[in-house]
């Protein structure tokens, strides 16, 4: 079986400007979300309180709303992956300890439907969440710079400038997505971005693998023909891998229960936009920074003995 | 070209076989079981109580399956929890003769039915994390400037005291701050002062300062008596928190530093979380403080209550009702306490508590009840940050020996919950719920089933489609990812790593990645091919090709995990050790097993006409 038969260089880098167009609309467009709506965090970074309760029979989400509501409390009730499954957020409170707080909930619930049971209960307190925010902006600067400087050292600087700039613009756009529709952005959700940014460098890389490998053999081809017949003969690869990938995403949105839901949205957009970027984003960057043959067909002479598996 | 030496073949074997070994033990499920572990210092788990627990159950008649005994526990195995609870309460009666001073814990714990030769090799199934198996987890800040202040209020305490002994006359010692303010009349006190903080007591820095109505010496931590004094109280906590879990009966609790001022505490499988908060959360110590007599007059009592009671004092109500003017210093803290115990006054027959006190608070003991007899002392519980006044009898005559009755108008139950608390420890610094998670069980096996499935589904799915893509070979890529899944699980295992939802999502998430590498391998193999290679040539050249760009795009994945793990927590870490893991086993399975696989198909052969890598015959 072969689905991809292709029999001349498709001249991607003709679109190049086209592409960045998009990119750069989608890219503005999330960036806007973010700063108009901003990110519903969970709790994890805004501290407070947060509880599931499951009931026999489907609740009613309002009776628990005016409920609460009654007793003093300010929450917000909505169900959660089935209609008997409720999740209950409240804010921080000033003198109001989170033991005290879940157990009279409970109560609350119980006096109403006997068969109300507390399944998961998690408290953050307001300094946790400042300090995740910090580790998590740390955690990308710091892969961003190790990426960079791994590419730069296997490649040269302006791979991995290209193969950066291509891959934060997809965490952007993942991050845009759930600031538009408001998903929760909780800690799963972050380290699947994470994951994501290294992720969909390895498509870059597999590209520009190639580009080096086509600047040592084709060396009549320009630039352009260069990184066009690099992505043509990956493209096949590209489209197998990243399915794999996305199987697997989308066996854990489909299976993997409400716990899972957007964790595994992140990477499903996250993939989506990876393979875009790192083809047609990363490689026209590229090209726009106008890396030359010359530092591969160099090193080549230099390093004559070195067997880099690329070269024949 | 495609051949291995034989030793190469014989390792990847090896690989396997044990990689399979390691991951048996968590396909045989759990069964109920009770766990015995020392609930004191000076015990020790050894043979003998091993002995002791299966002479018990033999006698009462109780079928068990494995008794085993590791460094810390014994642990008993049953068929099914009913015999577990019959067994737990005859155990319990059996370790612990005395229930209101047990020397064992007793709790119910679930444990692996692998059998015992995996257990002695090592191989347990993996560790769960509490989402996945329910309980609950604690995150606890330490109060370090509470730890500093209480270090110095017990500070200025000894001085106060020395200074009385060395007769050095001082006209007061306060705590402002983080700082201990000594007064003296005139220069040569402070001198013959000063020399002495210096020689006996080296954590303080003094320095002098006069404010033009008294000489002054201002003493404070050193920055290394101030770190000791954090360490310390983190320290202290972690003790007496773990005394205080033992007294809740938790099999393989979790408390453990995080950082220089946090406390993780989770127990699994506990489902009564009120009550556990409600133990961890109390933090009781004992304070002994002599009443203010000479100032005890109404006018002053009216003044206290209305909220400004004289310098130095502090305004208490009895518990029959009596107001009380209490001095700020402090005699004696619960941190001289060795034992409490609940007992009953030998003449009243009021429920009591009985203290013993270690030599050093027996010593201060003695002196303050010889220099006041005739006064009231006042005995303080502290709790919550709330202080009350326990008892405030009158001192009849000197008491020596270190042991102490406090009794008062308390029921037997309280006198069991004092006694417990102040057994238990007091903490060196207040602490604070600052993140709290109660996972149901029911939760955490329907988090498991579904990662699972999740899993399972999507494994299948990628497995189906490469075979059908790329025939053998896919056959040969599907065989790989097959090991990589079981490495990874075998390395979970071994490693006891944290297993957490976040991380079966990574497992799934490792498998998707993996199949790159393969794809990858096969798709320079038909290119090859194409172009007119061999097939023998075409194999070793999509290998060799292939391999770096493997290499960098598996490092690049392994630069964001490792970031993830030095700056995750919770959740994100339990997701970048599955992720580091799988990225480096997938480079193993997907590069060298599947090459093998290969050569032993293709590589012995002396010709081959075509490989089994789907259509390339389109060119």
């Amino acid at each position: 079986m072969e689905f991809f038969k292709i029999r001349r260089v498709i001249p991607f880098m003709r679109f190049a400007l086209a592409f960045n167009v998009i990119s750069i609309i989608t890219f503005i467009a999330a960036v806007a979300f973010i700063a108009i709506r901003g990110l519903n965090f969970s709790i994890e970074f805004t501290g407070g309180t947060l509880m599931e309760v499951t009931f026999a029979q489907s609740a009613n989400v309002e009776t628990i709303r005016s409920t609460l509501e009654k007793a003093g409390y300010k929450a917000e009730v909505q169900n959660f992956g089935s209609s008997r499954d409720v999740l209950i957020r409240m804010p921080i409170e000033k003198d109001q300890s989170s033991a005290a707080l879940s157990q009279r909930i409970g109560e609350l619930l119980r006096a109403n439907d006997k068969s109300a049971e507390i399944r998961r209960v998690e408290f953050v307190g307001p300094q946790i969440g400042e300090e995740l925010a910090e580790y998590g902006a740390l955690a990308l600067l710091v892969t961003a710079v190790g990426i960079i400087a791994y590419l730069a050292l296997r490649f040269e600087w302006k791979f991995g400038l290209a193969a950066i700039i291509a891959n934060l613009h997809d965490v952007i756009i993942i991050v845009g997505f759930f600031a538009a529709f408001q998903w929760e952005f909780s800690l799963p959700v972050l380290a699947a971005v994470l994951a994501i940014l290294g992720y969909s460098v390895n498509e870059s890389v597999v590209v520009f693998d190639r580009v080096r490998e086509n600047f040592r053999k084709l060396r009549r081809a320009s630039v352009t023909e260069v990184i066009d017949s690099a992505i043509t003969a990956n493209i096949s690869r590209t489209i197998i891998t990243h399915g794999s990938t996305q199987i697997m995403a989308l066996t854990m949105l489909v299976f993997g229960g409400p716990a899972l839901h957007f964790f595994a949205l992140a990477l499903t957009i996250g993939i989506l936009f990876g393979i875009y970027s790192s083809v047609f984003v990363a490689s026209p960057l590229l090209m726009w920074l106008r890396v030359s043959r010359a530092q591969f067909v160099r090193e080549r002479k230099s390093r004559r003995d070195e067997n880099e598996g690329a070269v024949v | 070209m495609n051949r291995f030496p034989i030793w190469k073949y014989a390792l990847i074997a090896l690989c396997v076989f044990v990689a399979f070994v390691y991951t048996v033990p968590n396909f045989y499920g759990e069964s109920p079981a009770v766990q015995i572990s020392s609930g004191k210092a000076t015990i020790k788990v050894d043979a003998a109580l091993l002995e002791k627990v299966e002479d018990a159950l033999k006698a009462a008649g109780v079928t068990y399956t494995a008794a085993l005994l590791d460094p810390n526990s014994v642990r008993v195995r049953f068929s099914d929890t009913d015999t577990q609870l019959k067994a737990k309460d005859l155990i319990d009666k059996a370790v612990n003769p005395d229930p209101n001073n047990p020397s064992y814990i007793v709790a119910l714990n679930l444990l692996s039915s692998s059998p015992n030769w995996l257990t002695v090799i090592g191989a347990l199934p993996m560790y769960l994390g509490l989402d996945l198996r329910g309980g609950v987890h604690f995150l606890l800040q330490v109060d370090m400037e509470g730890a500093i202040t209480k270090r110095l209020e017990s500070l200025a305490g000894d001085l106060r005291s020395q200074f009385r002994e060395k007769r050095i006359r001082h006209g007061g010692i306060q705590r402002e701050g983080q700082t201990l303010r000594i007064r003296f009349r005139d220069a040569a006190e402070r001198d013959r002062g000063r020399a002495y903080i210096l020689s006996q007591f080296p954590d303080l820095a003094v320095v002098e300062r006069d404010d033009g109505q008294s000489l002054q010496l201002v003493a404070s931590l050193k920055p290394q008596a101030l770190k000791r004094t954090q360490e310390y109280a983190l320290k202290q906590n972690i003790t007496t928190l773990h005394n205080r879990i033992n007294e809740l009966g938790v099999a393989e609790p979790i408390i453990q530093q995080q950082g220089a001022d946090r406390v993780v505490v989770q127990l699994p499988g506990v489902q009564d979380t009120a009550k556990a908060k409600d133990i961890l959360g109390r933090t009781a110590s004992l304070e002994v403080r002599m009443v203010d007599e000479d100032k005890m007059n109404a006018e002053n009592l009216a003044r206290a209550k209305a909220g400004s009671p004289p310098f130095g004092d502090e305004y208490y109500v009895e518990r029959n009702g009596a107001p009380l003017l209490v001095k700020k210093q402090v005699v004696l803290t619960g941190d001289r306490l060795t034992d409490a115990q609940p007992g009953f006054d030998s003449q009243t027959n009021e429920p009591a508590v009985h203290l013993t006190l270690d030599s050093a608070g027996a010593r201060i003991f003695r002196d303050v009840t010889r220099e006041n007899v005739g006064k009231r002392m006042a005995i303080l519980l502290i709790e919550k940050g709330k202080a009350e006044v326990i008892t405030a009898p009158v001192i009849r005559s000197e008491i020596g020996g270190g042991r102490v009755q406090i009794s008062g108008r308390m029921s037997t139950t309280e006198a069991n919950d004092i006694a417990l608390l102040l057994r238990a420890g007091s903490l060196a610094a207040p602490m604070e719920i600052v993140e709290e998670r109660t996972v149901g069980p029911s939760l955490g096996r329907e988090n498991i089933q579904k990662g699972f499935d999740a899993t399972s589904w999507g494994f299948f799915a990628i497995v189906i489609f490469m075979s059908a893509y790329y025939l053998l070979f896919g056959v040969i890529s599907s065989i790989a990812l097959a090991c990589n899944l079981l490495f990874l699980i075998a390395l979970l295992s071994l490693l006891q790593a944290t297993l957490t939802l976040p991380g079966i999502a990574a497992i799934a998430l490792t498998l998707g990645m993996a199949i790159d590498a393969n794809v990858l391998i096969n798709e320079r193999i038909r290119e090859e091919l194409r172009g007119g290679a061999t097939p023998q040539a075409s194999i070793a050249a999509g290998y060799e090709r292939a391999w770096g760009t493997i290499l960098d795009s598996n490092i690049t994945s392994l630069i964001a995990g490792i970031a993830l793990l030095t700056f995750g927590q919770g959740p994100v870490r339990g997701f970048a050790v599955v992720h580091c893991l799988g990225i480096l086993t997938s480079m193993f399975s997907a590069v060298t097993l599947s090459r093998g696989i290969v050569n032993v198909v293709y590589g012995h052969r002396r010709r081959v006409a075509k490989l089994s890598i789907g259509n390339t015959a389109w060119k």
